[in-house]
């Protein structure tokens, strides 16, 4: 098992950038600890793997120095006697890992080319180096559980099992889209896989996550259905954990116990934003506990590790245990959306989480592991090409929205259009259904 | 149209509720019916939607052990359940947007605003999730919400509780409004609201709870897009809603004794309007005068107007009328906050004026 809790700014401070120590730490005291834990992945090393203390928010547990206190490396991460293949995974389980995780790299690095060429408008949000948390959580639900994500939610939504042509379509605002071109780039939504958005505001789908956990528990209590488990797993960013909705809801979720989990992708930037300026307790997995729930703190750019939290976060909100809040460490290898320059990020940074790389890092552990060979995963490598080249072909063939498209949807019940000077619901009027008409 | 009153039978729903007051009369000629008040009407229809489907639950602060703070939901919790009738930490926007949540996902929800100011907390959810959802997601969502609560001036409860918000929330695209103002009104459209696809937002008044009515025993539901005629005429078109109702009601009998016929509507739908029985009556009357609490500025009463020109300008005689609430914060002082609203007086003076 490794966590690896993040070291607070106070403790170690580098010099890689006179103004901006937060950023260096997270780049010098990561750097450190990840050493070490990459050692996990190779099991050609030693074996030891290091880990600290996970970051569960039980009251026996008072062995983390207070705040502010500075510590060595070494009493940070607690050596733990190695277990040969902890991280066991079967090679079919790491040959869907794979897949998902290189069709989100791919679909994401065509959306940009998509977006330069003209093809795909708006703001959009790519997801790139952040893949191992999508995959590591969404690949451990059943259909019938629910996700629900922010504006970067195209992998999200690949994960889930939307075909890669919806999402597509649904990109270059054609009438194949997954949401008939309505949503666009910030909002995804499939009932049929149950992904329930794409929410342009942050914070604003935490609550609706909410409300889909409370769905299966209603479900259990009160319509007495005991098959009702299904789980929502909720994904937002660092940005979004200073935002009143997402403690308003840690709140309600433990304390009805809802089969939730809060899933935080700190890539440490909400656009220009350092998570360390706008934070004034950096760590996140801490208020977890503050609201009755367990709070973990996870390396987001390593897959196996993220799969292991989510696998054991999902158990405990199925069995009626309550929610749980995940922080995963990650890092977007773009700028925060397609318009967005990227100036403020440091070169070394990036550099260090590209080293991280979470494809590689999993290619290497499955080659190493002897679980796959170098034509499989070629093979996926080409079947995800044919399937992105194939979802670009069929949105560029799909027809635009008609204009009759326009005022459908508004209404589930076109009735809510009220009644025309002429005694009809609006609603029957062709202009109506034309799109014509000015309601 | 709703079939003569001797032949409804226990089981027929009364869908159409154009009450004419003659048709009112005859339903409690025919048919016992029980007398209560509006928040107990409320509650009536709350309840039996509740026994009809079990999706259906409500969600708000105080609704549940404490009975709601107007007593809307008295005792149904205990009938129901904690989970059914949940009574939710101060936390308006996340509970207005699990509510959307849980009605995405399968069940029917009725959000009670303690007031319906506090709201305003809850816009985000509203604007965003509630109105748009079902249009982002393709179709593929619905999100049968009901947002109620109670709004408008009181008495000198201050001017946070004493809000006129309709106006806010009419441009959201993708949400109903409805105003209820007896208790008739107020359990036929509860329940429509209920019963319906779309988002709907139920406007109650606070000052309007304790109106009394003998309303049907057999099971009747509004329809949320029909206006109430409430008094046919032949001078001029008074349009109000919620509480201006009973202002205009109360002005009507000064002027019926100076021998003016006005034709008096509740307009029950403040989004969509329902042009139909307003067209109808102004290509009787050619005059129109709006009476509402809402503001001036940006009202109901303003988007009333733009409607009816649109629409109806060859039948105008005069230019429509508008009696709203002054554009102030409601003023504490008991003096001032009379005056903020549209009072009888006026509205009698308003139709001298129009009608000479």
């Amino acid at each position: 098992m490794a966590y690896v809790m993040r070291s607070s700014p106070s403790v170690q401070s580098g010099s890689l950038a006179p103004h901006s120590s937060a950023s260096s730490v997270s780049s010098s005291a990561s750097s450190s600890s990840y050493i070490l834990r990459l050692g996990a992945l190779n099991s050609q090393r030693s074996g030891r793997l290091s880990i600290t203390r996970r970051a569960i928010g039980t009251a026996n547990r008072r062995t983390r120095k207070p705040h502010g206190v500075s510590a060595s490396t070494s009493e940070l991460v607690a050596e733990k006697p190695s277990i040969k293949n902890a991280l066991a995974i079967t090679r079919e389980e790491g040959l869907i890992l794979y897949e998902d995780m290189v069709l989100g790299r791919s679909f994401e690095d065509m959306c940009a080319q998509m977006y330069y060429r003209g093809k795909m408008f708006g703001f959009v949000h790519l997801y790139n180096g952040q893949e191992a948390v999508s995959t590591g959580f969404v690949k451990c639900l059943k259909p019938e559980d629910y996700v629900c994500s922010t504006y970067r939610d195209h992998v999200h939504a690949l994960s889930k099992g939307v075909p890669a042509r919806a999402v597509m379509s649904e990109l270059f605002g054609k009438a194949t889209g997954i949401c008939r071109g309505q949503g666009g780039s910030m909002h995804m939504f499939s009932k049929e896989h149950g992904l329930l958005g794409g929410f342009a505001f942050i914070g604003e789908g935490i609550p609706v996550a909410t409300g889909a956990a409370f769905k299966t528990k209603y479900e259990r209590e009160v319509l007495k259905n005991d098959k009702a488990d299904a789980v929502t797993v909720a994904f937002f960013g660092d940005g979004t954990c200073n935002n009143g909705q997402f403690f308003e809801c840690l709140n309600m979720a433990a304390l009805w116990k809802l089969p939730i989990i809060f899933v935080v992708e700190n890539n440490l930037w909400a656009i220009g934003m350092s998570h360390y300026r706008a934070t004034s307790v950096p760590e996140i997995w801490k208020k977890g506990p503050a609201f009755g729930m367990p709070g973990i703190h996870v390396d987001g750019m390593d897959v196996l590790k993220v799969r292991e939290v989510a696998l054991e976060a999902v158990a405990r909100a199925r069995r009626g245990d309550g929610p749980t809040l995940v922080e995963c460490e990650t890092y977007r290898f773009r700028g925060h959306s397609l318009a967005d320059p990227d100036e403020l990020r440091k070169p070394a940074e990036k550099a260090h989480y590209a080293a991280r790389d979470p494809i590689i890092a999993l290619k290497k552990y499955l080659l190493e592991s002897g679980l796959v060979d170098e034509t499989d995963l070629r093979s996926i490598d080409k079947k995800i090409d044919e399937i992105v080249e194939d979802a670009v072909e069929f949105a560029d063939a799909s027809p635009l929205p008609p204009r009759s498209q326009l005022l459908e949807n508004v209404f589930a019940d076109p009735k809510g259009f009220g009644i025309g000077p002429d005694g009809k619901y609006r609603c029957e009027d062709p202009a109506f259904t034309a799109g014509t008409a000015q309601v | 149209m709703r079939a003569p009153p001797s032949t409804v039978r226990a089981s027929k729903l009364v869908t159409n509720a154009v009450a004419v007051k003659s048709e009112t009369a005859s339903i409690a000629a025919t048919k016992s019916g029980h007398e209560l008040l509006l928040f107990e009407a409320l509650r009536e229809g709350l309840e039996e939607e509740m026994e009809r489907d079990p999706r259906v639950c409500v969600l708000g602060e105080d609704v549940g052990h404490y009975g709601g703070s107007y007593k809307v939901t008295k005792g149904l919790a205990e009938k129901f359940g904690d989970l059914r009738v949940l009574d939710t930490p101060i936390a308006e926007n996340s509970f207005t947007g699990m509510a959307v949540g849980a009605a995405m996902t399968g069940l029917r929800p009725i959000v009670e605003g303690m007031n319906m100011g506090f709201l305003l907390l809850a816009y985000n959810q509203i604007s965003n999730n509630c109105g748009m959802l079902h249009y982002t997601s393709g179709g593929q969502f619905t999100i049968p919400v009901v947002i109620r609560g109670p709004g408008g001036v009181g008495r000198q409860l201050g001017a946070e509780h004493s809000q006129r918000l309709e106006s806010y929330f009419q441009s959201v695209p993708g949400l109903q409004m409805v105003a209820c103002s007896t208790p008739y009104n107020a359990k036929g459209l509860m329940k429509a609201a209920i019963r319906s696809e779309n988002p709907v937002i139920l406007c109650e008044h606070v000052l309007l709870y304790n109106l009394k009515e003998r309303i049907p025993d057999e099971e009747y539901v509004c329809c949320l897009e029909r206006a109430e005629l409430v008094r046919p005429g032949k001078d001029v078109t008074i349009l109000t809603y919620s509480r201006m109702r009973h202002h205009v009601l109360q002005a009507a009998k000064s002027l019926i004794n100076k021998g003016y016929d006005p034709e008096i509507i509740d307009i029950i739908s403040l989004k969509p309007f329902d042009l139909h029985t307003i067209g109808n009556s102004i290509k009787k009357t050619h005059k129109v005068l709006i009476v509402e609490e809402c503001m001036r500025t940006g009202g109901i009463g303003a988007s009333l107007r733009a409607s009816i020109m649109d629409n109806f300008w060859d039948y105008l005689d005069a230019p429509i009328m508008c009696l709203s609430s002054q554009d102030v914060p409601t003023p504490y002082a008991g003096t001032l906050e009379e005056a903020t609203v549209v009072q009888p007086p006026q509205i009698v003076k308003a139709i001298k004026q129009l009608c000479g």
